[in-house]
């Protein structure tokens, strides 16, 4: 009856595999778990983390909602986009300000103008009040060599810290996420896709984005090497010349620390294409934030980051 | 209607395992660096901290790339599993980066349970070392589907033949006492790229393949589990949308989803057409595939390791933890069995303790019934013993609240392999494997 299993004649594609072990992770996270939530930025990431999301629970709605850590900074085609997607989806969105937080007085803006380490304070309160037991993000591991080494399932204290000598292993697709009252893990799905996985997904599932991923003409001026949009959060100091350039961004954080990058690519065949090529990784080539020493980003995760 | 994406290359997972001095970050480096996976920003970072480091101009301490942490850069060694990613015309690669100290044989372990291959690095000038072996021995245990043996550093003994061919004869005599039968030695050197991704010209005497080849070419563990072994599906979550459906359906299709009921899951093994005959452990229960949605869209067929969701004739009683399988196939339920564990927590495991098993979906309670003997990876016997440490390798035998559908782990390596859970603080005590 079924003692002859003939394999079919259609091999899976990389794509193919690593989308369905997103799938699994997101679905083992739902069942394991009562009140996961996935952080949404309107990034790219996130976007392909919600798009799985969908997959995994079709024809159902996602079963989960979605929580934004508002920098306050945020490009304004981000924001439309991702209550674009919220409602399109039927999901609830949270959101968290780090504006309020200014505004009363539990953070102080930083001298360099930028938001993005202010985060963690807002995102931690958010998870405790939404009681939130996992939190979905897009992280990957090829971003970062600190990333390299966190789990598909990572545990966290009540405080948020990431602790990575003291991870548990990941063995076979066997995910340990038993936590004990105020712990909470984080969950990666696309922890093993590249960015060029990623934008190679978008295209096959011509999924929708921000508009700036994509090339466009915008006034810009030169600092560290990268191209920084002139906005109310990121002026141009007096010795920085605007120029009306073609750009587009390769990752979508805030506007004070955010460059882009000189492209023509302005739609998605373009960027899969212009991605294949680059010399430069994502981080490496657009975000400030990460140039601050080489271990930028593993203080920030171990206090509680993303 | 097919599920299948854009048909480019397959996913093939693997694992570096060595200690520094065999020269595993500098062959690692190797493959990254020739294979164009490093990009300039990084090359640049590296350059930079190497200089500082003392090395020659140049140079690169291609360690940096993996050591990811403050703590094992600034003491030189690698403490965890890092994960790197490359790909060539032929296949995309996930490569785990195991550090080769003994004390962290849980990260040896990590890797190899998820890797297609495991490449063991050997310095040819030393030999099969202590090292190799206990290295060969939990690539065995583990049944990694293909064992590479990378002999470096061939430049340094002159390139020759015969002393290559006396570290192949050595560890292809330990790879028999092992029982490992899909065995490749490779001569290379890492530090200057040969048979690492071309043949290299320097070993006229080897007409095997350069190391990038190999690892383009070997058939993935996915591929051998959906072609050999008879459908599993442990079951996730039952999706019952009811009133949920997603936004954007037309009505017509809403009416006919309105009692939708599926048991969604990863296919484990196998493949599973509409209209195939399966079977539910527990219960035994039989009933017939309706519908299949492979990652959301409807398909006729899929195939291991795709997540699905799978609609039935008739309404199944059904859960987490419950395991589809084709019909015929059903694996006895057992409570009491017989396990090889690596023991990767800190504290000791004692006959008696209570623990957690997670099996496939399912998590039942357990006791740690007997604890019969550890394994001495240096002698590759077994000694009698009371309790395990950390790094042990131990036979145990362990009694369930709950039957589970298990199988050896020398047929599948997803119906054998377990986690052995601490009940209150939920730590990963051990990983665990059916002996028979």
């Amino acid at each position: 009856m079924t003692d002859t299993i003939t394999a079919p004649a259609t091999a899976l594609s990389t794509l193919d595999l690593l989308e369905a072990e997103a799938i699994h992770v997101i679905r083992e996270v739902v069942a394991e778990f009562e009140r996961p939530v996935l952080l949404f930025s309107g990034g790219k990431d996130s976007v392909v983390v919600l798009h799985l999301a969908t997959k995994a629970f079709a024809p159902g709605r996602v079963p989960f909602p979605v929580l934004h850590v508002d920098t306050g900074h945020n490009f304004p085609e981000v924001i439309a986009f991702r209550d674009e997607t919220v409602e399109r989806l039927g999901i609830r969105l949270e959101v968290a300000r780090v504006q309020d937080y200014i505004d009363d007085g539990r953070l102080q803006e930083r001298a360099d103008g930028t938001r993005n380490p202010l985060q963690t304070l807002p995102l931690l309160d958010a998870i405790a009040a939404g009681r939130h037991d996992a939190v979905f993000g897009g992280a990957r591991r090829d971003e970062d060599k600190a990333r390299a080494k966190e789990r598909i399932i990572s545990l966290r204290d009540e405080f948020g810290q990431w602790d990575p000598r003291n991870q548990r292993p990941e063995l076979w697709s066997l995910y340990n996420g038993r936590h004990t009252p105020g712990q909470h893990v984080r969950a990666f799905p696309i922890s093993n896709w590249t960015e060029l996985d990623v934008w190679r997904y978008i295209e096959h599932e011509g999924i929708a984005l921000p508009p700036l991923y994509f090339a466009h003409e915008r006034d810009v001026y030169a600092r560290d090497g990268m191209w920084r949009p002139v906005g109310p959060f990121s002026p141009p100091r007096e010795n920085e010349t605007v120029e009306r350039r073609t750009v587009r961004y390769r990752t979508v954080g805030d506007m004070s620390c955010t460059g882009a990058v000189e492209s023509d690519a302005a739609d998605l065949a373009a960027i899969v294409a212009e991605v294949a090529v680059s010399t430069l990784t994502e981080r490496g080539a657009t975000r400030a934030d990460d140039r601050l020493s080489e271990a930028a980003m593993e203080d920030r995760k171990k206090d509680g980051y993303f | 209607m097919t599920a299948t994406l854009s048909p480019t290359s397959t996913l093939f997972r693997f694992a570096t395992a060595g200690s520094v001095d065999d020269g595993k970050s500098t062959l690692v480096g190797r493959l990254l660096h020739d294979s164009k996976a490093i990009l300039a920003d990084q090359l640049e970072q590296v350059a930079r901290t190497s200089a500082d480091r003392g090395f020659a101009h140049g140079d690169f301490d291609f360690a940096l790339l993996t050591d990811g942490l403050r703590a094992e850069r600034e003491q030189g060694i690698t403490i965890d599993v890092a994960y790197r990613y490359f790909s060539t015309g032929a296949r995309s690669f996930i490569l785990a980066d195991c550090p080769g100290h003994v004390q962290y044989t849980r990260n040896m372990v990590t890797g190899a349970t998820t890797a297609d291959a495991v490449i063991v690095l050997v310095d040819g000038r030393k030999g099969v070392l202590e090292q190799t072996r206990r290295h060969l021995a939990v690539v065995a245990l583990l049944r990694v589907p293909h064992v590479i043996v990378a002999v470096n550093k061939i430049d340094l003994i002159g390139f020759s033949e015969d002393a290559f061919a006396d570290v192949a004869a050595q560890a292809r005599a330990v790879a028999a006492e092992l029982g490992i039968d899909d065995l490749h030695v490779i001569p290379v050197s890492a530090l200057e790229g040969d048979n690492i991704v071309d043949r290299s010209q320097r070993t006229p005497w080897y007409d095997g393949p350069a190391l990038l080849e190999l690892l383009e070419t070997l058939p993935a563990a996915d591929q051998l589990e959906q072609e050999l072994e008879p459908l599993r599906l442990p079951v996730q979550l039952v999706l019952r949308p009811q009133g949920g459906l997603a936004p954007g359906i037309d009505p017509a299709e809403a009416e006919r989803l309105r009692d939708y009921r599926a048991v969604a899951g990863r296919i484990s093994s196998g493949v599973v057409r509409v209209g195939d005959r399966v079977e539910i452990f527990p219960g035994g229960s039989a009933t017939t595939v309706t519908g299949i949605r492979a990652a959301g869209a409807e398909v006729d067929e899929a195939t291991a390791p795709q997540s699905v969701s799978l609609e039935f004739d008739r309404d199944i009683d059904t859960a987490r933890g419950a395991l589809v399988v084709a019909a015929g196939t059903v694996p006895t339920g057992r409570r009491e069995f017989d396990a090889e564990l690596f023991q990767l927590d800190a504290r000791t495991l004692t006959p008696g303790i209570r623990v957690l098993v997670k099996h496939g979906t399912a998590t039942v309670q357990a006791i740690v019934a007997q604890i019969e003997s550890r394994y001495d990876l240096d002698a590759l016997t077994h000694e009698a013993a009371q309790t395990l440490e950390t790094n042990d390798i131990g036979r145990v035998r362990l009694r369930l609240a709950a039957d589970l559908p298990l199988e050896p782990y020398a047929t599948s390596r997803h119906g054998g392999s377990f986690l052995v859970i601490h009940p209150s603080d939920g730590a990963t005590l051990a990983a665990g494997i059916v002996r028979d």
